[in-house]
């Protein structure tokens, strides 16, 4: 870890100003994993601008009836959040399925779409990683990686995108909304995160000195009728090997809206609309789960020991949508993890 | 003590006697020690497998203001020449690593630098930078791969047995009516206890050295001291209260001992150093082992022939051995018996003893092959294990001190419920979960060590029980103190234990579960001593009622000394002291193992594990919903601590066969999973009903004490158990260990 200034600031302005200012930035909210990060030697910012100041840390209604999650406002304060917990359900699900309590106390909701990937060669600097050396190859391809993507993967990586909570965001098409040196903008939830292509050093579609103010859901949040399934190598405290999304809105067995995501398959929290698309109109059965989760996996890859993702997935799709349709999960469900 | 059921203290549940000290944050680790003018160090790790260090360039760091000095190969001071001043009091054959000795790299993660600097931060961000050039050379470090150049070892380590062949197991089996091979794999585990390995150097100004070591042997690490750096004993005084885990870890001299010992004599300075969690990998591990298991069965059910072999790694340096196999020739009765063992050198550290170092292992190869034999025989597991019950050690062709292993099957079958068992995989469904019942044993040395012990007694009647013995954290400080206030009739609070000091009576290192039976036996010992000599001044007093009593009259109860005989003839204890104008009463004793008894007997721990699991087939998900242990280990001297170690031993039980396991690139050599987040333990999700019971055994032969050691028997055939449990909910059996999602879908 190298030796850095940290500034706490007191606006949004003030802190884009402050990252402008300085020589390899970095924003900080919870540090839950940018410290981890550091101390492996494998960010190396000069200079660190404190976010947890920053009236940021609401969580409030919108005039299009839908909910602004403060960039600030912590997972756990989120997840527990009895808005979010009535009428976003899958998502404090979501949230709830990661992590610890210690860390969902200290992580920020900004931070936790801006959390860099677990890949094992990621974080071991005595190996090639394209993502934290560009250029210097990729030690996951043909190597350990069994935690790796299966969907949207590149010559250059095969990173996956830890989130859970990103899982559930991209299935409720959340709204980041941003502002940086050159004012404000907002950008779709599916756009915010990218694949790797050939350049897996940029995890996001952010500019330099961009600063997350909100996530923004709309209103409908699915609360009848959804799913978040994670499947893990331990019960609590471990990334998903694959975890899946799922809101539905049904006519009576028919499905109306679909909205279906898939984490730990991909370089982004995996949203499927063609998938979607095959549920639209359809009865909700098993036939037809089958045949979207088909769909959802028919370009997946594997990487040697992560083979069995693929089969995995495609299993989870069907369960996932099996127990939303049925309404499985409770609002009031949230205590108990999602664990088949 | 009074041998009579009616104890005291001894066999009751009295609580850890250093919990509030350690609920209250008093307890100090090793690394956390106060010292004034301290430096930190940092240690910088190889990250090639094999190779030469060509160039440190240490120049860069060395300008940094703050950066003291960087300690590598090539500024060492010359030290201890021969192998043997490197040589611990457990270490395996061969020539032990010697950190920063020389250029050479025979392992990834191998400490090649110590940055020393006044603050961590520094010496953490200087090691960070600092540039070292290497030539890499080719490296092997895949056993299964060349699990074909395994071979038997050498003389192996200490307690090691070379694997015992009887009759002729090929001709047993060719007369066998039902016979299964199959071949069980589990892969490397690091022993990751909470606390990481860390000392604190105080560098005192006459020179003397106080060291503050993560260690589970003092004496251990002060012998490696004086040899390495020739420190004399009054030079090198080594501590250790309390450690936050140690599972064998601690058994050998790590390296950060050497490096904080080598910078404080160079820099005549105080120093802190501790790993990272990453490096906590560089440490030894339980090899990767290859296992092969042939049985073969008579129209009775019973064993007519057994083949059981083992092949994992050891180091280039070093033959690391453990007892993987022999277990199989002797938990079964069975004529015709043909154990292998073989270990394979490659380019990795050297393996260390993790609790119950090959025994855990052997007993996953050996009780799931004994579960398929029984299926293909079509008896039920439990049954089938009883109808080849081992009434004498084959092995040894012994008689067993006591073996209560048949009470321990019935109180286990009783306690989970086994009769309602449906014997058809498949059979036994809970909602949409498949539901296995499966069971497993094992069993394990119960040893002594040589021991002394020190006591002594102020005139206000407070006691101290001091031996330089370790606390892992399983509860020997509370032990001691148990036996100490039971044999001098002393209230619990009334005594002190100390332990973890070289200033204190000599014990070995903390391991092979004989801790109770060793230092509770010198305890035992060094009271009675004391009390023998509060005897005679007692029988000095006036008018003494003990006059012309023998040791073996009395008895010390409730603060007296009396006659057995007549217990109203007493006196109190703390007029004794008073009246004998002592202001301290002192003894000293030590004990070994009786090698008349050792020579007669065989002397083992036994145990049964009960296990259900839930599977969703679907996910291949896996909940070990219930599991019961039974524990025959001779007397048990603290019903609670004890059944807290069998508790952990349930929970590791658990990860070894769900999600346990250092992964590496053999492309690098390199441990990639080499943090908490990707190395799997379980959490508190992970773990449901535990039941653990003990079927006391008495034991006259065994120690003193009649104590077996239950520290590791308790995990023996916990892995084993679940993946049986787990066969037995799907039709599936797996055969590699951990049983992650993708081994079962």
């Amino acid at each position: 870890m190298n030796p850095f200034t940290l500034t706490r600031a007191a606006s949004v302005d003030a802190a884009v100003r402050d990252f402008s200012g300085h020589e390899a930035a970095a924003y900080i909210g919870g540090g839950t994993n940018l410290l981890d990060l550091m101390k492996e030697n494998v960010a190396h910012p000069q200079h660190l601008v404190g976010l947890n100041k920053l009236p940021l840390s609401s969580i409030e209604s919108t005039t299009g009836g839908g909910l602004r999650l403060g960039a600030t406002a912590t997972n756990a304060d989120t997840a527990w959040h009895a808005e979010v917990q009535q009428r976003y359900p899958l998502l404090s699900q979501a949230i709830l399925a990661g992590a610890s309590p210690q860390l969902r106390n200290m992580a920020t909701n900004a931070g936790n779409l801006m959390q860099r990937t677990r890949c094992y060669y990621f974080y071991d600097t005595a190996t090639p990683c394209n993502k934290r050396e560009p250029g210097s190859g990729c030690a996951a391809i043909g190597g350990y990686n069994r935690i790796h993507a299966i969907l949207g993967t590149s010559d250059s990586c095969i990173a996956t995108h830890p989130s859970d909570m990103c899982v559930a965001l991209a299935a409720l098409e959340a709204v980041v909304q941003v502002q940086g040196p050159d004012g404000s903008r907002q950008i779709k939830f599916e756009d915010f995160h990218r694949l790797p292509e050939d350049a897996p050093e940029r995890d996001n579609t952010l500019q330099a000195g961009e600063l997350i103010t909100s996530i923004d859901l709309p209103a409908q949040g699915f609360a009848e009728n959804f799913a978040y399934l994670k499947l893990r190598d331990r019960q609590s405290y471990a990334f998903a090997l694959v975890s899946v999304a799922v809101g539905l809105e049904l006519d009576g067995n028919t499905i109306k809206e679909a909205r279906l995501a898939l984490g730990g398959v991909a370089h982004k929290p995996w949203r499927d609309k063609a998938a979607e698309h095959l549920l639209k109109g359809q009865p909700a059965t098993e036939a037809t789960f089958r045949k979207a989760a088909e769909a959802v996996l028919k370009e997946a890859k594997g990487q040697g020991t992560n083979d069995f993702k693929i089969e995995l997935a495609k299993r989870a799709i069907v369960r996932a949508l099996t127990q939303a349709a049925a309404g499985e999960q409770k609002a009031s469900d949230v205590f108990t993890n999602s664990n088949p | 003590m009074s041998t009579d059921s009616n104890t005291k203290y001894v066999g009751k549940a009295p609580s850890r006697v250093e919990g509030p000290l350690k609920v209250t944050g008093q307890a100090k680790y090793s690394a956390e020690f106060s010292v004034p003018d301290l430096v930190y160090g940092y240690v910088v790790s190889s990250p090639v497998a094999k190779g030469k260090i060509r160039k440190i360039h240490a120049d860069k760091i060395l300008a940094l203001p703050g950066v003291i000095q960087v300690f590598s190969h090539e500024n060492v001071p010359t030290l201890a020449w021969f192998d043997r001043s490197y040589k611990d009091d457990v270490a395996p054959g061969g020539s032990p690593f010697r950190p920063l000795h020389d250029d050479e790299i025979k392992f990834s993660q191998q400490p090649v630098a110590l940055v020393v600097a006044e603050t961590f931060e520094l010496a953490r961000y200087a090691a960070s930078v600092l540039e070292i050039e290497y030539e890499q050379e080719k490296h092997a470090t895949d056993v299964e791969a060349l699990r074909e150049k395994g071979q038997e070892p050498g003389s192996g380590k200490t307690g090691y047995k070379p694997p015992v062949r009887r009759g002729n197991a090929d001709k047993g089996l060719s007369k066998a009516e039902h016979r299964i091979k199959q071949e069980y794999i589990h892969g490397t585990q690091h022993h990751n206890p909470m606390e990481i390995f860390g000392a604190t150097v105080h560098y005192h100004p006459d020179g003397k050295l106080t060291v503050y070591d993560k260690t589970q042997g003092v004496y251990n690490c002060q012998q490696y001291l004086k040899k390495v750096f020739g420190l004399s004993a009054d030079k090198a005084r080594v501590v250790n209260l309390f450690m936050g885990g140690g599972f064998g870890a601690g058994l050998r001299p790590q390296y950060e001992l050497f490096l904080s010992v080598l910078a404080a004599l160079e820099l005549k300075r105080s120093i802190r150093l501790s790993l990272t969690r990453q490096q906590m990998f560089s440490l030894g591990h339980r090899p990767h082992t290859v296992q092969t298991v042939e049985l073969g069965t008579g129209p009775g059910g019973e064993l007519l022939g057994l083949k059981h072999k083992a092949v994992h790694e050891t180091s280039r340096f070093e033959e690391y051995t453990e007892n993987v196999v022999n277990w199989s020739g002797m938990l079964y009765q069975c004529p015709d018996v043909h154990l292998e063992y073989e270990v394979v050198p490659l380019d990795v550290f050297t393996p260390l003893d993790m609790r119950a170092p090959g025994a855990a292992t052997g007993s996953i190869g050996l009780e799931v092959a004994m579960d398929e034999m029984a299926y293909e025989a079509g008896i039920d597991p439990l049954e089938f294990r009883r109808r080849n019950y081992a009434d004498r050690d084959q092995n040894e062709d012994k008689p067993f001190s006591s073996k209560k292993l048949r009470e321990v099957y019935d109180e286990g079958a009783r306690r989970f419920g086994w009769d309602q068992r449906k014997m058809e995989p498949r059979s036994m469904r809970e909602g949409n979960k498949l539901v296995g019942w499966g069971m497993a044993g094992g069993v394990w040395d119960a040893s002594m060590q040589k021991a002394a012990a020190k006591a002594s007694i102020t005139a206000d009647g407070k006691l101290t029980v001091s031996s330089a013995a370790g606390e892992n954290g399983t509860g020997t400080y509370t032990v001691m103190t148990q036996i100490a206030a039971e044999t001098l009739g002393l209230p619990m609070e009334a005594v002190t234990a100390k332990l973890g000091d070289t200033t204190l009576p000599e014990a070995p290192v903390q391991g092979g579960s004989w801790t109770a039976a060793t230092v509770g036996s010198a305890v035992k010992s060094v009271c009675e001593a004391l009390g023998e000599k509060l005897l005679k001044l007692a029988q000095k007093m006036d008018d003494s009622p003990l006059k012309g009593a023998k040791p073996e009259d009395v008895e010390f109860v409730n603060g007296l000394i009396r006659l057995r005989k007549e217990p109203r003839q007493s006196v109190v204890l703390r007029d004794v002291l008073q009246v004998s104008g002592e202001r301290e009463i002192e003894a000293d004793s030590s004990v070994m193992p009786n090698p008349l008894n050792m020579q007669k007997y065989s002397m083992h721990a036994h145990n049964a594990v009960f296990v259900e699991v839930q599977v969703d087939e679907d996910l291949g998900t896996i909940h070990v919903t219930r599991v019961v242990n039974v524990v025959a280990a001779g007397r048990i001297i603290n019903q609670k601590t004890a059944r807290s170690q069998v508790l952990g031993s349930v929970v590791w039980g658990i990860s070894m066969a769900l999600m346990e396991e250092t992964v590496m690139d053999h492309r690098y050599g390199r441990y990639m999973n080499h943090n908490y987040a990707e190395y799997h333990v379980p959490v508190n999700a992970d773990v449901r009903d535990i039941e653990v019971h003990f079927v006391e055994e008495e034991d006259p032969h065994v120690n003193p004490l009649g104590v077996k050691g239950i520290g590791e028997v308790g995990l023996l055939g916990v892995a084993a158990a679940i993946t049986n449990a787990v066969y037995h909910a799907t039709g599936k059996r797996v055969r590699s260990l951990p049983l992650t999602i993708d081994k079962l879908l």
